[in-house]
């Protein structure tokens, strides 16, 4: 199992290589290793079913004890079956989809990095090793939203799922630590025997909530629908595969894997029943609302999540065969017809129902796959989503004190679900060409109706032959949510009964809505629906992610003021009061015993560092300043030489000259210095400075208080010729003893660097780009280079004192920040 | 400005002096003053000052790769030279030693990982001094024109 899924991450790494030795056959050769993993637990379903679950562990980080244990029953054949076949065709569709793309490469790398994830989610024993599965799939899902990323919507769409799912992941994570307090335990399969341990704990409701939040965020669950239908912004593979067929069924996925560890409770169904019951209606009715044939089918995704999650929370054993059946059949409907949605925008140019009709003999073969796919996601007999649609209405009714309620909103939910089947699968294909195409209808390639003909295919297949899947497959993957075998037999004619009655009324319903879908779709009543519920959710949470930005920005900005002199004053009052404070507080302070003779070399260079600063704060020149600064920097490196630091000394001296010439080059271009500021800002400057003065010598003269712990340095010097082989003790710290600090400094170096690059090519930022959102780009642009007189904040510190490259100033020109009140001098 | 030549001839002399010497430093630093960092610190500046005298594109010029490219390949060093100690079974940057005996010398010739590390250290201070040189010269042109 560990090779299945290291396979795919392989064939991720040489995607980019395979594309550019072959783009027409990329798709086809890349395809094989999902297939290839297809194959392997087809191989080992017969132990699966027969044999019980398989267990595998291979250590990985023994230090945290941490082993990848892979854990294949029956719910995770079903899922590892899906994700790799369904993938398979995935990865050949997009060959011909993207075939004009310049960036298939990348794509294939995401694309199958997260097939791998989720095989290794659906795989994972160990709850660690889930969750890392379990961000890597956001994280990929993110990327490939956004994998149009010059377009505003596809990053707003992809950061929405990614911030929405990110979040939910983080709880998930909460909770699975917590169940391990309960359980002592981080796999799975030992979880899966301890569900009463778990319920009766005091941490049950805990781990609950955050275990439904990791998977209502996951699978769009009401109140987090809203990010499914943004995600179709990304390309339409994605779409088919990612958030209809594999990754949003993850939360539902989770929700199966912990139903013997955390279900059965009042909780349990109570909560799972009514949000996805409720998720599953409302979803259902707002897909009759659009046109787009991908939105369409992002809703009705949601329904059929809604749907199983309602399932997994009545629990019963029939409810379960109907969510492990449903899961079939939607991944099998849901894929072709995102495909068929793919196929239509790709060749006519369009994917909006009020522009498409009369394609049937433009695309035959796609409307072949996608008609039977469609008649499957209708229920229609005998296709296999009639059979899902009977167990599942079986289950209904047999759902105890809530089962007339489940049953009507079932009902209603797939009564919407038929005309959504039939306005995808059938109306584009029907009726006369209506607009103008920007394409010439045609045929798709092979590689693109593989898919819809093979899924829609299977539909049918499974429809007429349901042993085919019920007794291996299902059955297995019933017996691992529920923990004990039962029998599952599925059949397309049950005889007349409740369930049979109930699909009928579906049908009438359901036809009604198809013809009289347009005065449906226009319906004041339809449009204040989907605003309340279908807008309103997704664009709050715009608001609340650009509310969030703006009032971070607006903090930032009441410290980050854009003026260094602000910063410094702020930083040197901040040491005066902590340092000053802790020295009050805590330190014993006491004379120095005894200080060593002052020689009058050492008195004089002194001496040069007290007149050099005095004469920088005469000066009336800035070039005269900076000079006279820089003799206090050389005495004091002088000072280090006398006192026996050469390598100090040097480095200082090195750096106080580069630091010169830097100040030079920048200060040319400032206005002298007219005059002095009033008195109250040099009185306060003079406050602060005396006491950053006072503070650094009531620092040194306690340092000298204290016995000097010698042991390091001794440490250093013993060791320094035998094991690192230098005398220069400072060097040997620097490159062997604590070589990952100066690594750590080296890169600090570079990023200062970058950011001084980056901050001098700086020509304007906007506002609104910085917060991520086009909220307000009404905003002005904003200025930061100067016209001749001005230069950027960043330059006026000089580049040693800039370092920290985090100024970003987005709204106010550096211009204004030279002319702030408190800086009088500039003109 | 006006050219100076004095400048301009005087640098010609300094700068490969001034880059032998940045040389010898980082040499001679396992042992005594000096090393990768002060090395760097010291090239760093014949290139400014090369700068200072013929200009900015003269700096580039005979620089050759651009500061960014320093930056990059002394990290790759530093980070190269823990990967090197990891791949022969020592931890990450442990220190790793050959001995090469040299005719005519009694005491062998001692070379070590730690010499690789502090080459990435000397590069990366030279590309940190000029990047942030170049690029504020580039911002604010003028003082040093060609």
């Amino acid at each position: 199992m560990l090779l299945a899924v290291l396979s795919v991450f392989a064939a991720a790494a040489v995607a980019p290589l395979v594309v550019r030795l072959s783009r027409k056959a990329a798709g086809w050769i890349l395809a094989t290793v999902p297939l290839g993993a297809f194959v392997f637990f087809i191989r080992q379903a017969g132990h699966v079913t027969h044999d019980g679950p398989l267990r595998e562990s291979t250590p990985w980080f023994p230090a945290y004890d941490l082993p990848l244990t892979f854990y294949l029953d029956g719910l995770s054949l079903l899922f590892a079956l899906l994700v790799t076949g369904i993938g398979t065709l995935i990865v050949v569709y997009a060959g011909g989809y993207l075939k004009h793309s310049d960036e298939l490469g990348r794509f294939y790398v995401q694309l199958l990095s997260f097939m791998g994830a989720m095989l290794g989610l659906v795989l994972a024993d160990n709850a660690i090793v889930f969750f890392i599965f379990f961000e890597l799939t956001s994280l990929t899902s993110y990327l490939l939203i956004g994998f149009y990323h010059n377009e505003e919507d596809s990053r707003q769409a992809a950061r929405k799922a990614l911030v929405v799912t990110g979040a939910g992941g983080l709880a998930l994570m909460a909770g699975l630590i917590l169940l391990y307090q309960v359980t002592g335990t981080w796999e799975f399969s030992e979880m899966l025997a301890m569900g009463d341990t778990v319920v009766q704990s005091p941490l049950y409701v805990g781990i609950f909530i955050l275990v439904c939040a990791g998977a209502f965020t996951k699978s769009a669950q009401f109140p987090f629908h809203f990010w499914l239908p943004a995600a179709m912004a990304g390309p339409t593979p994605v779409s088919a595969y990612l958030h209809s067929a594999t990754m949003v069924k993850a939360g539902v996925f989770i929700l199966a894997r912990m139903h013997p560890v955390l279900g059965g409770t009042e909780l349990w169904t109570t909560t799972l029943v009514a949000f996805g019951g409720f998720t599953m209606l409302m979803t259902a009715w707002l897909a009759l609302r659009y046109t787009d044939l991908k939105q369409i089918l992002a809703y009705t995704t949601t329904m059929v999540l809604g749907l199983l999650t309602m399932l997994l929370g009545v629990g019963t054993e029939e409810a379960i065969a109907a969510m492990v059946t449903f899961t079939l059949v939607h991944a099998l409907y849901k894929g072709a017809l995102f495909m068929l949605a793919g196929n239509i925008d790709h060749e006519t140019g369009t994917r909006d129902l009020k522009e498409l009709g009369g394609l049937r003999s433009a695309m035959p073969i796609t409307m072949i796959g996608g008609l039977a796919a469609a008649l499957s996601m209708s229920g229609i007999p005998p296709f296999f989503g009639f059979i899902g649609k009977e167990i599942t209405y079986e289950a209904a009714l047999h759902a105890g004190g809530w089962s007339t309620l489940i049953l009507g909103a079932s009902v209603l939910a797939n009564a919407a679900l038929v005309a959504s089947g039939l306005l995808v699968g059938l109306k584009p294909f029907i009726g006369e060409i209506k607009g103008a195409f920007t394409r010439e209808p045609h045929e798709a390639p092979l590689s693109m109706y593989l898919g819809p003909c093979v899924l829609g295919g299977l539909g049918l297949a499974i429809g007429l032959y349901p042993a085919f899947v019920d007794h291996s497959l299902l059955q297995s993957a019933q017996a691992g949510i529920l923990q004990e075998p039962h029998e599952l037999h599925l059949a397309l004619w049950h005889g007349v009964n409740p369930a049979l009655i109930a699909s009928l009324i579906t049908f009438a319903i359901g036809f009604a809505i198809y013809y009289g879908w347009e005065r449906l779709q226009k319906s004041a009543v339809m449009g204040g629906f989907g605003r309340a519920l279908g807008d309103a959710p997704g664009d709050g949470f715009e608001r609340l992610l650009y509310e969030l930005g703006r009032s971070s920005h607006t903090i930032t900005r009441a410290f980050q003021t854009g003026q260094f002199r602000r910063y410094l004053l702020l930083i040197f009052t901040g040491t005066i009061v902590m340092v000053g404070g802790a020295l009050l507080f805590e330190a014993n302070l006491s004379w120095p015993s005894e200080l060593g003779e002052v020689r009058y070399y050492e008195a004089a260079l002194a001496g040069l560092v007290v007149l050099s600063a005095l004469a920088a704060v005469r000066a009336n020149d800035r070039f005269v300043a900076i000079l006279a600064l820089s003799i206090g920097g050389y005495s004091v490196a002088l000072l280090y030489l006398l006192f026996g630091a050469p390598d100090l000394a040097m480095t200082q001296f090195s750096v106080e000259t580069l630091t010169l010439i830097l100040l030079v080059i920048v200060l040319i271009h400032l206005p002298n210095i007219d005059g002095y500021e009033p008195i109250t800002s040099r009185v306060r400057d003079a406050v602060v400075a005396v006491g950053v003065g006072a503070i650094v010598t009531t620092v040194a003269f306690a340092a000298l208080s204290f016995p000097l712990d010698r042991s390091v340095s001794e440490f250093m010097m013993q060791n320094s010729y035998t094991e690192a082989q230098g005398s220069n003790i400072v060097n040997v710290i620097l490159v062997d003893f604590r070589g990952l600090d100066t690594m750590g400094e080296i890169i600090v170096l570079t990023m200062a660097a970058l950011g001084v690059f980056v901050l001098m090519r700086m020509r304007r930022i906007r506002l609104p780009e910085i917060l991520g959102t086009r909220l307000h780009s009404d905003d002005e642009p904003i200025r930061v280079d100067g016209d001749g007189e001005t230069v950027p904040a960043g330059a006026e510190a000089g580049g040693a004192a800039d370092q920290n490259g985090a100024e970003v100033h987005p709204d106010e020109p550096a211009g204004a920040e030279e002319a702030a009140p408190d800086d009088q001098s500039t003109s | 400005m006006i050219r100076s030549l004095i400048l301009q001839i005087a640098t010609r002399l300094l700068v490969p002096i001034l880059l032998l010497f940045s040389i010898f430093m980082l040499l001679r630093g396992h042992n005594l003053p000096g090393g990768g960092f002060v090395g760097g610190l010291v090239a760093a500046s014949a290139f400014v000052l090369y700068s200072l005298a013929v200009g900015v594109d003269g700096a580039r010029r005979v620089l050759r790769l651009a500061p960014r490219t320093l930056l990059g390949t002394g990290l790759a060093c530093s980070v190269g030279a823990g990967i090197l100690s990891l791949a022969t079974g020592a931890s990450f940057l442990q220190s790793l030693w050959v001995k090469v005996p040299l005719p005519g010398l009694s005491d062998p010739l001692k070379l070590g990982s730690t010499l690789i590390f502090d080459i990435g250290v000397m590069f990366v201070v030279v590309g940190t001094v000029l990047l942030m040189v170049f690029s504020v010269e580039d911002r604010v042109p003028g003082l040093i024109d060609d």
